[in-house]
């Protein structure tokens, strides 16, 4: 597997079932020393060797950055998923070895900002949770709206609010509570900017709103945590390496080259980094592109894809790697 | 072991020389006998022992030396060391990067002890013996750019990596090719190379802001610059420039050996992990004619550069008033004989 | 209209009405028709939620009635851009995020606005801008860091050290201005004719 980063070799220190849905996971160093520092808003890929199947997926580290003793990360167990949720929920164990990468960051703060405002969607809440950790340390100024299904599973609500009282507010689906966009988007001073990290709906209201109430796209930052949709199985013909490969149902395009020996460049896995763009050389075919990475005229074209999270259908797809 | 530091000036009587030994170290540019712009960024990994590229950070022969003429820069025009207010946490980030780059690769000279955020820093040529508290501004006697800059060789940019571009936010500039940090401060990428000649319709600028925004943690990345100064003057800012500037008049066929100086700049990209930004450290080294000439290779394919150099590209060079007169010097050290491939003396 | 220059060289474009309910315009000179021009093309209530600060300059005196005409918010007439300012970094000081800037007129007038509006902490890419007018520089001495108003000229004389200086396209977002270097330097006898060159 090829990135453009380092691997560290971790172990498990402990894992919290923080409720129904949610676990925790705590990594240390495996030779006993601190881990690489960090900024909030960074992930890690962690490497699961799942029978046959590898997995790698990405995380965010919800640990402070301020003390890298450990990385702890919190996953959802998604049942209708591929798998990698599954898997940590289910068979990983404290004391077990694992591999993670260095952390990157593609969801930064804009340390220009005399202000954060935050907006959490369920599991889009561990960003978050580094994120005011830093600034909390470097007396930022930091709001944050929580949007959760129920009080139960407002994976560290009580936490958040006690640490940071009133800068930090709840809203329970199950109790009719939203979060008043348009009083908030009209009631910020000048260089407030916005990030959202949650389901692709909640990401897309926010980022609507914000451009109608006149916020500037540079002051608008977002996460989408996606990771690739299962689909009908394809074959691909890799014009550069000569190898003809079989996309299995529930794995991915750039799984599928992994598996084939073939590393393309990659950071999220998730479509919107763009470092594993591939060109097209022939294709015969519908395209289904889940990427956010792509133009809408680069979809349209057919002579690029995305293969962390985009599909194919049709007799003949072949690419440049 | 360790260094000997010399004891020399980059302006007024201009002592500065290179012994043999840094004469053969030097980071000749040049792996052909042409000169075109490209993407020459590489991994930035060790390279061979006693080369510029031995350590992550290099230390040399010149360093003390360096370091005071950088001091007197900065008295005279502190506007060379700037930085934006958002910028201190990646001052942070650089501080710790150059502080255990160098006491790792030079435990003789450096020494950094830490206990949590409470660091004890040893730096036996300059003298300095400091005690902090790591991300505490006031601990120290300057902001932590200025405070490490001022004991690291070279010219730092600090970028602020946002909008799908790099922002010159902070840095410190004393030892750069003639251009103002005060001016650039604050523009991106594409804006602070706007002056330069040619590379932007080559779509160099681009291809290489998508790669040095996706560098990573512990994997930097380098590439060489060149061009050329009268005399070993490490501040030909600018700012400067009516100071310098007619310096470029005062060569003559006998003098070019000891006047003309090959400058060339080793440049760096690294990610800063606690404020996710880049610095780009700017280092300079600069060599003489004279000693230049004493590897023939090197005279040889130098004299073909600059002879076969693109007008546009020696103008923005500022090579243009002495490229005759120069070319015409090195024309006796080239018998045309084939040079081999790669930077080396052979 | 400004040439493509450099790409530090700033580009300007047609004011166009923004999605969001407070606007901010500020205008000097002609930069008012540029603000006319655009008005058809703002929806209904657009102006009910505007600002204007216009300096005239010696403009035709009818632009400033055209542009009360708009029934804007507030409209405020002022001598100069310095005179302007004050008032102008108070009303940046106190805004919401969600109001859009215009900037139209003179190059010297777009960049000290957008200076205010930087330092207010406004994006600069979401500020639309429209040049109408002279096309004369604020020029920065890089040697002694004093600004040079209204240049029309190539070289310039720098007003603060004397110097003579090539104005470059080279421009500072940051400092709202074009960068002047000594043109001599190498050679102090060499004095280059003077020259109208931005007007």
């Amino acid at each position: 597997m090829s990135t453009g980063t380092t691997k560290l070799d971790v172990v498990v220190a402990d894992v919290v079932t923080v409720n129904a849905m949610v676990k925790r996971f705590h990594f240390r160093r495996r030779d006993g020393g601190l881990l690489p520092t960090f900024s909030g808003g960074a992930h890690v890929v962690v490497e699961m060797q799942d029978g046959a199947t590898p997995r790698l997926n990405p995380y965010s580290l919800m640990s402070s950055p301020l003390d890298t003793r450990e990385y702890t990360i919190s996953v959802r167990r998604d049942d209708a998923g591929r798998g990698g949720s599954l898997f940590l929920h289910q068979r990983v164990e404290p004391g077990q070895a694992m591999v993670i990468s260095y952390p990157v960051n593609l969801f930064s703060l804009d340390l220009r900002a005399k202000k954060h405002l935050m907006l959490a969607g369920g599991i889009g809440i561990t960003p978050f949770l580094a994120q005011t950790a830093q600034l909390a340390a470097e007396g930022g100024q930091f709001e944050l709206h929580y949007s959760v299904r129920t009080a139960a599973l407002a994976s560290y609500g009580g936490e958040l609010q006690a640490r940071y009282g009133r800068r930090v507010s709840l809203y329970h689906d199950d109790r009719g509570e939203q979060i008043p966009l348009d009083r908030l988007l009209s009631a910020q001073p000048l260089g407030t900017h916005l990030y959202v990290c949650g389901p692709s709906g909640m990401i897309d209201w926010v980022r609507g709103r914000a451009a109608a109430l006149g916020w500037p796209a540079e002051a608008v930052h977002y996460e989408h945590f996606s990771a690739p949709q299962p689909g009908l199985p394809f074959t691909v013909t890799l014009a550069a390496s000569g190898k003809t490969i079989h996309v299995g149902e529930q794995q991915s395009l750039l799984e599928a080259m992994e598996q084939a020996g073939v590393d393309p460049p990659y950071l999220c896995r998730g479509g919107v980094c763009g470092q594993c763009e591939t060109d097209v050389v022939s294709c015969e075919g519908t395209f289904l592109h889940n990427d956010h990475w792509l133009s809408e005229d680069e979809h349209r074209s057919g002579r690029k894809i995305m293969p962390c999270v985009s599909r194919f259908e049709g007799p003949s797809l072949v690419l440049d790697r | 072991m360790g260094i000997t530091f010399r004891q020399e000036t980059f302006r007024d009587d201009f002592s500065f020389r290179n012994s043999p030994e840094h004469i053969r170290r030097f980071p000749f540019p040049f792996h052909e006998d042409g000169y075109m712009y490209a993407v020459n960024i590489e991994p930035h990994v060790a390279g061979p022992k006693g080369s510029v590229l031995e350590h992550p950070i290099d230390v040399d022969e010149h360093y003390v030396s360096e370091m005071q003429d950088r001091a007197l820069v900065l008295a005279e025009d502190p506007l060379r060391c700037q930085s934006l207010p958002h910028m201190t946490l990646a001052g942070w980030d650089l501080l710790e990067l150059l502080m255990t780059a160098k006491a790792e690769s030079y435990p003789e000279h450096f020494e950094l002890t830490r206990d949590g955020d409470r660091w004890h820093w040893i730096n036996r040529p300059l003298g300095i013996d400091d005690r902090f508290t790591f991300g505490d501004v006031a601990t120290l006697p300057y902001g932590p750019m200025e405070y490490i800059t001022r004991q690291s060789q070279g010219d730092f940019c600090l970028l602020d990596q946002r909008d799908g571009n790099l922002w010159m936010d902070a840095g410190i500039v004393t030892t750069q090719a003639d251009w103002s940090l005060d001016f650039d401060i604050g523009m991106n990428f594409f804006e602070w190379h706007a002056p330069v000649p040619l590379a932007h319709e080559k779509g160099i600028f681009t291809r290489a802001l998508k790669f040095l925004l996706n560098v990573q943690q512990g994997r930097p990345a380098r590439r060489l610059n060149w061009t050329m100064t009268i005399n070993p003057r490490l501040d030909t800012s600018p700012e400067n420039y009516h100071k310098w500037g007619p310096d470029r008049t005062t060569v003559t066929p006998e003098n070019v050996g000891k006047k003309v100086h090959l400058r060339v700049e080793l440049q760096s990209f690294w990610r800063l992990p606690r404020s996710n930004g880049l610095v780009f450290p700017i280092r300079c080294y600069l060599i003489s004619m004279d000693e230049l000439v004493t590897s023939p290779k090197w005279a040889r394919r130098l004299h073909r550069v600059i002879r076969d150099l693109p007008d546009e590209i020696a103008a923005y060079k500022g090579l243009t008033r002495y490229r005759a007169t120069l070319i015409e010097w090195l024309a006796a050290h080239d018998d045309g004989a084939p040079t081999s491939p790669g930077f080396g003396p052979d | 209209m400004p040439e493509k220059s450099i790409i530090s060289r700033p580009v300007y474009g047609t004011l166009s009405p923004q999605p969001g309910r407070e606007h901010l315009f500020v205008a000097d000179a002609q930069g008012a028709e540029a603000i006319l021009d655009m008005a058809p093309a703002a929806p209904d209530g657009f102006f009910a939620g505007a600002q204007i600060v216009y300096i005239p300059r010696d403009a035709d005196p009818s632009l400033a009635e055209k542009l009360k005409a708009l029934s804007p918010a507030m409209f405020y007439e002022g001598p100069s851009v310095a005179a302007a300012m004050p008032r102008l970094r108070q009303t940046l000081a106190t805004a919401r995020m969600g109001l859009r800037v215009y900037l139209s007129g003179t190059e010297g007038l777009i960049g000290q606005a957008m200076q205010a509006a930087l330092v207010a902490g406004i994006d600069h890419a979401s500020i639309q801008t429209e040049h109408r007018g002279s096309l004369a520089r604020r020029v920065q001495c890089v040697h002694c860091k004093g600004i040079t108003e209204d240049v029309t000229t190539q070289p310039v004389t720098c007003a603060h050290c004397g110097l003579l200086l090539f104005v470059r396209d080279h421009y500072s977002r940051r400092i709202a201005a074009f960068q002047g270097v000594c043109i001599n330097a190498e050679d102090p006898s060499e004095i280059p004719p003077v020259e109208e060159a931005f007007r």
